[in-house]
C-alpha cells in the first residue's frame, strides 16, 4: 500500500463541505461568540480603558481586558517555542499594533462585533521602533538560532579565500515581511466541563496547545483536552496557539459557558506572527573553472524585544555547495513589531532566495551555465559538519529537470529572447531541506470484527496524514484500506509533534508502522499458540498478511477471526519514533531532501508584467508514502516560492508600526490567473537513514529555492537583477531594453 | 536627522480596534472603525431580529436574523451549514462561495435580509459523501485541495462558473468576446476561478477537476 496514489481518505468529507473545522464544531450546543478589540498603537501603555458602553451594549456577557483578566502564567523561556505560555491581556504595555486590549463575549457575533468597538481606550504612546532598515543599532548575536544551531559559523579562512578568488560577488539582498495566510484563520471553540475544558482549535501540535493553554492559565494540562481533527492549512502560523484560543479558554471559564473566538483576517496579520524581513549579504568567491573557494551568508533580521525569535535563514548554506572557506553569521535587532514566526520553510525559503541568485550572478559573471555551475560545486561530504550525506541526489535531480524542462534551449545571454511583446527568460534554482525527526507515539487497536483503528494526536494540515496512516495500516496488517480508520488531533490518543518541520508523515508513518508490526507479532502469537487456530503449530516467521487474512505455508485464518477469539474486546499495539537528538543517524549524516527548481517567465516588454509561463521541479524526498499527496504538496510549495518571488510583501507603516496592507486584497498571494504549468516530479530513492520507512519530509522542500528560479529567470528575460524581493514591474521598469533592441 | 522609524509620542485616546481595521495612529484624534462612534451614533445598535425565509438546499428555512447578520453567518451560525467557510469576510478569498438563484456569489458580502426567497444552494446541496457531484468527484480524484478550507468555495464557485461559461459570458480570457460559444479552456479556467484562493496552492489540480467535469468525466 504504501506508495500507492490512494485518493485522500478525508477526500469526501472535504468536497461535501462535512469536515468540521474548529469553530464549526457543534457538540457544545450554541456557544457565545467572542470578538477581540486590538491596539492602535504600536508601542507604549493603556493608561484607561472603558467597558460600560460595551458591557451595556444588547447580547454581552463579558467585557475582559487587562484589568479583570485571571492571572495567567509566566512564558518559561526553556520550554519549546510552541509549549509555552501565551498571556494575553495580562498587562496594561502595548508591544505592537493589534495587540489585543479587549476581549468581548456576546450572544451572537454582530453583537460581540458592534460592542468591540464600544470599548474605550486611553494610551500613553511611545516611540516605538518599527523600521528594519533604520535600526542598525543594538545589532546584536543571537546565542542560537532555530533548531538549536549555532548563530555564526566559520570554515578555513573566508577572508583569505575571498581575497584570492578570481571571480567574486559581493551582494545584498532583502526579503520581504510575509505571513503563513491559511484560508482557515485562527479559531477556537472552548467549552467548560466541570473543572477540564475542551479546545476545539485549529493547531499543527495538539500536545503544544494543550501545554500552552494550561501553562497559561494555570490549569493541569490532564484538564485541557484538544481536539483538532481538521485543520484548514497552517504553514508555521498554527504551530503555537495564538490569542485566540486562550481567550476563548478563559471567557468559557469565567462564564461557565462555551464561548468561540475567531480572529479576522486583519488580526490574523497582527496576532500569529510572521516571517521576519531579512537583509542578507552573500559574497561568493571561485575560481575561473567555477569551483567555489569561499562562501559567506550574513543576515539580519528582528526579534522582538520580550521574546527572541532567531531564524537559521544561513543554516542551508552551511550544507548546500562544496568551498574550503566558509562563513555564516545572524544578527538580530530588536522591533516593536509582532514577534517572527516560522512560516513555511523559516530559513531555507529566505535564505536560498539569496544564495541561489548569486549563485545566478555568479553564473552570470564567469559566463557559465548556472545547472554546471552548481554541478561543479558538489560536496563530497557535508562542508562544515565533515560527515557523510544519508542519500544526497541534487546533481540527479538538476541534470533529470535541466533535461526534461529543456534547459538547453535556455537564451546563453539575458534579454534576447523574445517572442511578440514578451521578453522571455529561463532561469533555474537549487532546492534543500535538512530532514527532521521528531518524538511521536502512534496507537493501532485491530476490533474483533477485523477493521483497524488507528489513534494519534498527530494532525492532518491537510497535508495527507489521514491517507498515508491508512495506506501504512493497510499494508501492515493486510486489510484493505476501508478497513482501517484513523482518528487524529484528539490529546486522548497517544502524542506527537503534530505537523511543522516536514516531520509529520515520516514521524507518524514510522511510528504506526512499527505498531503494525507489534500487533502482527501478538496476533501471530495467539493464532500459533492456539489449538483452536488453522494455524496452531506453526512458524510465525513465515506468515504473510494480505487481504485481511494471514497465510502460513498452506494454512490461514481471517484476522478478525484471529482477534475476535483471541481479544474479544479488541488488541492493540504503540509504536514510537525517538528525537533525532537521541538517534545517531542523525549526527552520523547529514540528512536533506533534494530538489532543482526550473522556471520560464515573460516580462511584457513595454509593462514589465511578469508572467510565469511555466514551471518543473524535481525533487529526492526518499521513499514516496504516496505520490498523489506528495506531488500536490510539492506543487504546493513550488507555487509559494512564485508568490515570495514576485507578489508576497507585507509593507510596515513605520510611524504606527501596522501593517497597511493586512488583508487578502492588499498582501498578494498567487491565486489561479497566475499559475499556469507547473509540474513536479520525483526521483525514486530511499533513505534507510532517515527512518526504516526510508521517507523524508516534503511540505517544505518545494519552496526551497523556487523563488529564486523565477527571479533568475526574470534576469534571464530582462537582463535587469533585482535584489530586493518580491520583483515587482516597477523595479524592472526604469531598466526595460529599448523598445526595438 | 530625525529618528525615521519613531512612531507619534505622547497621551492618545480611541475606541479600540475591533476588526484590526483601523488606520493606525497616524494624526491626532482617535481612530473610530465604521463610523460607529463609542456613543453610540452609528447605524441601528439593537440589532432587533428580523424573520426572513430562505429557500436553502430546497428546503424552506425560516430564521430570524439581526439584519447585520451575512448570508455567510446565517448558514454557518443559525442554519449550522459550516461547509460554507469564512476566510476573510471582506469577499477577497471567495471561501464563502455559495450560488444564489443559480449564480456565484461571496455570501460573506450580501446580508441575509436581502434574500428573503432565494434559492440558495450550499456545498451540502451539492452532494453528500456518498453521493458526490461530479465537481466534487473529481476534486476528490485530481486531489484539488489539501487543507480543504477553501475547497467548498471553489466547487460551488465552479458550478457558477461552468454555467456562465455555457451561457457564453465573455471573460478577460475569451479571444472573441462575440462568440457565442466559448469553450471552458485552461485560461478561461483560470480567469474566472482567480475569485477563489487556496494557500496550499491546489491550482494545478483544481483546473484539473474543472476540466475534466467540463468535458463530461477524465480524459
Amino acid at each position: 500500500m504504501i506508495g500507492k496514489a490512494l485518493d485522500r481518505v478525508d477526500g469526501p468529507l472535504k468536497a461535501t463541505g462535512r469536515a468540521p473545522y474548529a469553530y464549526e464544531h457543534q457538540e457544545a450546543g450554541r456557544p457565545l461568540c467572542g470578538f477581540i478589540a486590538g491596539a492602535t498603537i504600536g508601542k507604549g501603555r493603556i493608561t484607561r480603558i472603558g467597558t460600560e458602553n460595551a458591557e451595556s451594549a444588547p447580547g454581552v456577557h463579558l467585557v475582559l481586558t487587562h484589568l479583570n483578566a485571571p492571572e495567567q502564567g509566566p512564558v518559561d523561556e526553556s520550554a519549546m517555542d510552541y509549549w509555552r505560555a501565551q498571556p494575553v491581556l495580562a498587562r496594561p504595555d502595548i508591544h505592537h499594533f493589534g495587540e489585543p486590549v479587549a476581549l468581548v463575549v456576546a450572544e451572537t457575533l454582530e453583537q460581540a462585533r458592534d460592542a468591540a468597538a464600544r470599548v474605550e481606550v486611553g494610551y500613553d504612546t511611545a516611540r516605538g521602533r518599527f523600521d528594519l532598515d533604520a535600526r542598525q543599532d543594538g545589532v546584536y548575536t543571537p546565542k542560537e538560532v532555530t533548531g538549536g544551531l549555532p548563530a555564526d559559523t566559520e570554515v578555513g579562512d573566508f577572508d583569505a579565500g575571498f581575497d584570492a578568488a578570481e571571480v567574486r560577488i559581493d551582494q545584498h539582498y532583502t526579503t520581504p515581511y510575509e505571513f503563513s495566510l491559511p484560508i482557515e484563520p485562527n479559531a477556537c471553540l472552548a467549552e467548560p466541563r466541570g473543572e477540564s475544558l475542551v479546545l476545539y482549535t485549529s493547531c499543527q501540535i495538539v500536545d503544544a496547545a494543550r501545554a500552552s493553554v494550561a501553562a497559561t492559565l494555570r490549569m493541569d494540562p490532564g484538564q485541557v483536552h484538544v481536539v483538532a481533527p481538521f485543520v484548514g492549512g497552517g504553514f508555521g502560523s498554527k504551530l503555537s496557539i495564538h490569542a485566540e484560543t486562550i481567550l476563548a479558554a478563559m471567557a468559557a471559564r469565567v462564564l461557565g459557558r462555551p464561548v468561540k473566538v475567531a480572529l479576522t483576517r486583519q488580526q490574523v496579520f497582527q496576532l500569529v506572527g510572521m516571517r521576519p524581513r531579512s537583509r542578507q549579504r552573500v559574497r561568493l568567491g571561485a575560481e575561473r573553472d567555477g569551483r567555489l573557494t569561499a562562501i559567506a551568508h550574513d543576515v539580519l533580521m528582528h526579534t522582538s524585544p520580550e521574546t527572541e525569535y532567531a531564524e537559521q535563514t544561513a543554516a542551508t548554506t552551511r550544507s548546500l555547495y562544496a568551498a574550503p572557506h566558509r562563513l555564516t553569521g545572524h544578527r538580530l535587532t530588536p522591533l516593536d513589531l509582532p514577534r517572527g514566526a516560522d512560516v513555511r520553510a523559516p530559513g531555507e525559503a529566505p535564505g536560498l532566495l539569496a544564495v541561489e541568485s548569486a549563485m545566478d550572478e555568479l553564473a552570470d559573471a564567469l559566463g557559465m551555465d548556472p545547472v554546471e555551475l552548481r554541478i561543479r560545486n558538489e560536496p563530497a561530504l557535508d562542508p562544515e559538519r565533515g560527515v557523510p550525506y544519508s542519500d544526497r541526489h541534487l546533481v540527479d535531480c538538476l541534470r533529470e529537470g535541466a533535461r526534461r524542462f529543456g534547459w538547453e534551449n535556455r537564451p546563453a545571454v539575458p534579454a534576447r529572447l523574445r517572442e511578440g511583446r514578451w521578453l522571455v527568460g529561463y532561469g533555474m534554482s537549487a532546492a534543500i531541506r535538512g530532514h527532521l525527526q521528531a518524538p511521536t507515539a502512534v496507537r493501532v487497536r485491530l476490533e474483533p470484527d477485523g477493521t483497524a483503528v488507528v489513534l494519534s494526536d498527530m494532525t492532518d494540515i491537510g497535508t495527507g496524514t489521514y491517507t498515508v496512516l491508512a495506506q501504512v495500516a493497510a499494508g501492515g496488517l493486510g486489510l484493505p484500506p476501508e478497513r482501517v480508520r484513523i482518528e487524529l488531533g484528539d490529546s486522548d490518543h497517544p502524542t506527537s509533534w503534530g505537523s511543522g518541520g516536514s516531520w509529520g508523515a515520516a514521524n507518524a508513518c514510522t511510528a504506526a508502522h512499527r505498531a503494525c508490526g507489534a500487533l502482527r507479532a501478538k496476533l501471530l502469537e495467539a493464532a500459533c499458540g492456539d489449538t483452536g487456530s488453522p494455524l496452531y503449530g506453526m512458524d510465525p516467521a513465515g506468515a504473510v498478511f494480505a487481504d485481511g487474512v494471514v497465510h502460513i505455508g498452506g494454512a490461514s485464518e481471517a484476522v478478525g477471526a484471529i482477534a475476535a477469539r483471541a481479544a474479544p474486546e479488541g488488541t492493540e499495539a504503540e509504536g514510537r519514533v525517538r528525537h533525532m537528538a537521541d538517534d545517531p543517524h542523525y549526527s552520523d549524516y547529514s540528512i536533506n531532501s533534494y530538489g532543482a527548481h526550473f522556471a520560464e517567465v515573460g516580462v511584457d516588454a513595454d509593462t514589465a508584467e511578469i508572467r510565469l509561463r511555466r514551471m518543473l521541479g524535481v525533487f529526492s524526498v526518499g521513499r514516496v508514502f504516496n505520490p498523489k499527496t506528495t506531488r500536490s504538496q510539492l506543487l504546493g510549495g513550488m507555487i509559494w516560492g512564485v508568490g515570495a518571488a514576485l507578489e508576497e510583501e507585507a509593507v510596515v507603516d513605520t510611524r504606527s508600526g501596522a501593517f497597511v496592507n493586512r488583508d487578502l486584497a492588499g498582501y498578494l498571494v498567487p491565486v489561479h490567473a497566475d499559475i499556469t504549468d507547473v509540474e513536479a516530479v520525483v526521483l525514486e530513492s530511499f533513505d534507510g537513514r532517515a527512518n526504516v520507512l526510508g521517507g523524508k519530509g516534503v511540505g517544505e522542500l518545494g519552496i526551497c529555492g523556487s523563488g529564486a528560479a523565477v527571479a533568475n529567470a526574470v534576469f534571464n528575460a530582462t537582463g535587469i537583477r533585482v535584489r530586493d524581493f518580491p520583483v515587482t514591474l516597477e523595479k524592472l521598469l526604469p531598466g526595460l531594453p529599448p523598445a526595438d533592441s | 536627522m530625525s529618528d525615521p522609524d519613531a512612531g507619534p509620542a505622547g497621551p492618545r485616546s480611541g475606541a479600540a480596534d475591533p476588526q484590526g481595521t483601523g488606520p493606525g495612529p497616524t494624526g491626532s484624534g482617535s481612530a473610530v472603525p465604521h463610523g460607529t462612534g463609542p456613543n453610540g451614533t452609528g447605524p441601528s445598535r439593537t440589532g432587533r431580529p428580523t424573520a426572513i425565509r430562505l429557500n436553502v438546499n430546497e428546503r424552506v428555512r425560516q430564521l430570524d436574523v439581526d439584519p447585520r447578520t451575512s448570508l455567510l453567518d446565517a448558514l454557518r451560525e443559525h442554519l449550522r451549514l459550516s461547509g460554507t467557510k469564512k476566510g476573510c469576510d471582506h469577499g477577497q478569498c471567495g471561501a464563502c462561495t455559495v450560488l444564489v438563484n443559480g449564480r456565484r456569489v461571496n455570501s460573506c458580502l450580501t446580508l441575509a435580509v436581502m434574500h428573503e426567497d432565494d434559492d440558495i444552494v450550499t456545498i451540502e446541496g451539492l452532494g453528500d459523501p456518498d453521493h458526490l457531484h461530479p465537481l466534487q468527484r473529481a476534486f476528490v480524484e485530481n486531489d484539488a485541495f489539501q487543507c480543504g478550507y477553501c475547497t467548498p468555495g471553489q466547487i460551488c464557485s465552479a458550478v457558477g462558473m461552468l454555467a456562465e461559461v455555457a451561457a457564453g459570458w465573455p471573460s478577460h480570457a475569451t479571444a472573441d468576446v462575440a462568440s457565442p460559444r466559448i469553450a471552458p479552456t485552461d485560461a478561461e479556467i483560470r480567469e474566472r476561478m482567480s475569485g477563489n484562493i487556496c494557500r496550499c496552492a491546489a491550482y494545478p489540480n483544481i483546473v484539473a477537476a474543472i476540466r475534466d467535469t467540463a468535458r463530461g468525466g477524465p480524459a
